[in-house]
């Protein structure tokens, strides 16, 4: 076991070194440099001093080095260069704090639901509850977020103008955007805890409980629910990250202001430290969680432990 | 004689013994094949054609692809065709769909736009699905060590999220046209599939008609060519329809972000992203982007699961 959570921390060491060296060096690689439109218009030596301040005068390994050893000393990756002066770290640790609270929100609210209406259509397969709850998780799948969210908009805000349409720092203005986030959320989690809950259904251990004759309420709760849950955690890795950078398009609709509003306009804007810190803030954030995940999926589960 | 003997005797008609002749059986009466030989694929198609669902969705993307091909010709307005005296009008019989801030028919963008979210969709399928299996045919077929360091790769690069990786690379090749926004989308989407394929080929080659075809003496190429491949073809054609609605989708989220398609090009994506906007007070220039998205990722989403149990029976439930 432990030379299984050693191994797994080494690789994700690898995997973010090679994450990181990859995103810089490919930003980097652009044709024209990061500061050619902002400097277009300045005189030879005030340009030198521009491209001098921020190291970029420099061969890009170089700058990766200086990079690295900012990051891992300081923890800090660089400035903005659309908004001098803006530490990267600071602002992507502020906008993040923004974004959990909706995100957080979505993501329990969404399990609940997802994993009744799972476990109400895996019970009922085949009848009416089965279908509805397919009906909705088809739907929370296959209608893009950015349409959920401006019906949503439309009906509450605009028709029955009970909620805010925009906004952020009153508790009304969470309610849309964590409702709509969490669509996506009940509808995996509903197809999942299904299908989980039938491939046990179907097990020998579950016709021995039947055969010695626990009653139908405790065979669900002890033996089904109890396996059934067990896989569903490895869902939960990419889903916690995804609270911190928050929804991209939810964020941008709503008028939030987290990271994923911040990553999008800093992409629009071109800010490119800002795109290279961001990108590995998330990299980072994803591949943290997923390794947390399967350490924590391992030890619940004996028989992951065995293989 | 017991009674009971006496009464079947009763109840028999005198027949006989001549009347009875031996006519022989034919030996290989029993070989012959009472109905046609069927092939796999009439079988997943008999399969498939009962699952109404999977037909449906068939049914409406056929549908779909006639308006997206013949669409724009139908409404009798150029797609780019700018009207300053119709600006946003809602649905008419002039304008089916009615008209954008441009006073450009939105019938006609609509469906030109279907052709660009399409294209990728499809195209980003089948150039991922080919990578992917030739990537993941040669790991499994190699093995040991080059197969160790390939699926570490895919490792890496599924470690990272996959729209992080479709932005940066967007940002980095300014990406514009299809061309460039193709290879941002599949640059890592072949990677799942690559999976698929290895799997697949692993547990094949460890089967039993595998080793007979070794034992027999077939070659390994015969042996890829008409045991691994069409064994595999079903997952694959499988994880392609999956995969389309992918693609459209990560392409109208990159267009939406305003990282994809730039005018005068357009695509559902940047229809719903130029429509929103304006979405408080006109509707319905986001509802018909909007609707064809959904609908298109439902079909295939619905034809991929009845292609599913049409193709592999072992898999249905």
């Amino acid at each position: 076991m432990k030379k299984y959570i050693i191994k797994r921390i080494i690789y994700m060491l690898i995997t973010m070194l090679i994450i990181t060296a990859a995103t810089f060096f490919l930003m980097h690689s652009i044709p024209g440099d990061p500061l050619s439109y902002m400097a277009r218009n300045l005189p030879e030596q005030t340009r030198e001093n521009y491209y001098a301040t921020y190291g970029l005068d420099k061969p890009v390994f170089e700058q990766f080095i200086i990079f690295m050893k900012n990051l891992l000393t300081e923890g800090s990756l660089g400035e903005s260069l659309r908004y001098p002066g803006r530490s990267i770290t600071d602002t992507i640790l502020q906008n993040s704090r923004v974004s959990v609270v909706p995100g957080g929100l979505a993501l329990i609210f969404g399990l609940i639901i997802g994993i009744i209406l799972g476990i109400i259509a895996a019970l009922k397969k085949n009848k009416w509850p089965d279908y509805v709850v397919m009906f909705i998780a088809i739907v929370g799948i296959t209608v893009p977020v950015f349409i959920l969210a401006s019906l949503f908009q439309y009906v509450f805000a605009v028709r029955l103008q009970i909620l805010p349409t925009q906004g952020w720092g009153q508790p009304e203005n969470i309610i849309l955007p964590a409702v709509v986030m969490s669509f996506g959320t009940i509808a995996t989690y509903a197809r999942y805890v299904k299908s989980n809950m039938l491939d046990v259904m179907g097990q020998d251990y579950i016709l021995t409980a039947e055969a010695k004759g626990v009653s139908r309420f405790n065979v669900i709760k002890k033996h089904v629910l109890r396996n059934a849950f067990l896989p569903c955690i490895t869902l939960l890795g990419g889903q916690i990250s995804g609270i911190f950078t928050g929804s991209f398009v939810v964020e941008k609709i709503f008028g939030i202001p987290g990271l994923g509003f911040y990553y999008i306009s800093s992409i629009n804007d071109r800010d490119y430290t800002m795109i290279i810190g961001t990108t590995i803030f998330a990299a980072g954030l994803f591949i943290l969680a997923q390794l947390i995940i399967d350490i924590a999926y391992s030890l619940l589960d004996p028989r992951i432990r065995v293989q | 004689m017991t009674a009971e003997n006496k009464r079947n005797e009763a109840m028999m008609p005198d027949i006989p013994d001549e009347k009875f002749t031996i006519i022989g059986i034919d030996e290989n009466a029993g070989e012959v094949l009472a109905r046609k030989r069927i092939s796999y694929w009439q079988d997943a198609w008999r399969r498939f054609r009962e699952n109404k669902i999977a037909l449906v969705a068939a049914v409406i993307l056929i549908v779909m692809i006639f308006f997206i091909i013949f669409g724009p010709m139908i409404s009798g307005y150029e797609f780019e065709e700018i009207d300053n005296t119709a600006i946003n009008q809602g649905p008419s019989a002039k304008h089916w769909f009615g008209t954008d801030n441009l006073g450009r028919d939105l019938f006609a963008r609509v469906w030109q736009a279907g052709r660009v979210s399409l294209i990728i969709g499809l195209v980003g399928a089948f150039v991922a699905s080919i990578v992917g299996s030739i990537y993941g045919g040669i790991a499994a077929y190699f093995g040991g060590v080059v197969d160790d360091i390939m699926m570490r790769i895919v490792e890496i690069l599924l470690s990272v999220p996959y729209l992080l990786i479709v932005i940066l690379i967007s940002v980095i090749t300014d990406s514009k046209s299809l061309g460039t926004m193709l290879v941002a989308l599949t640059l890592t989407g072949w990677c799942g599939i690559a999976r698929i394929v290895r799997g697949q080929m692993l547990q094949l080659k460890s089967q039993e008609f595998v080793l007979a075809a070794n034992a027999l003496g077939v070659s390994p190429i015969r042996i890829i060519l008409k045991h691994m491949i069409p064994n595999t073809m079903s997952l694959i054609i499988v994880a392609i329809t999956f995969d389309i609605p992918g693609y459209i989708f990560s392409e109208a989220f990159l267009s939406y972000v305003g990282l994809g398609i730039q005018a005068p090009q357009t695509s559902w994506g940047a229809l719903c992203a130029a429509a929103q906007q304006n979405f408080m007070f006109y509707p319905y220039q986001l509802l018909f982007p909007g609707i064809m998205i959904a609908l298109t990722m439902l079909s295939f989403t619905l034809l991929g699961d009845g292609l599913r149990d049409a193709l592999d029976p072992k898999q249905r439930k």
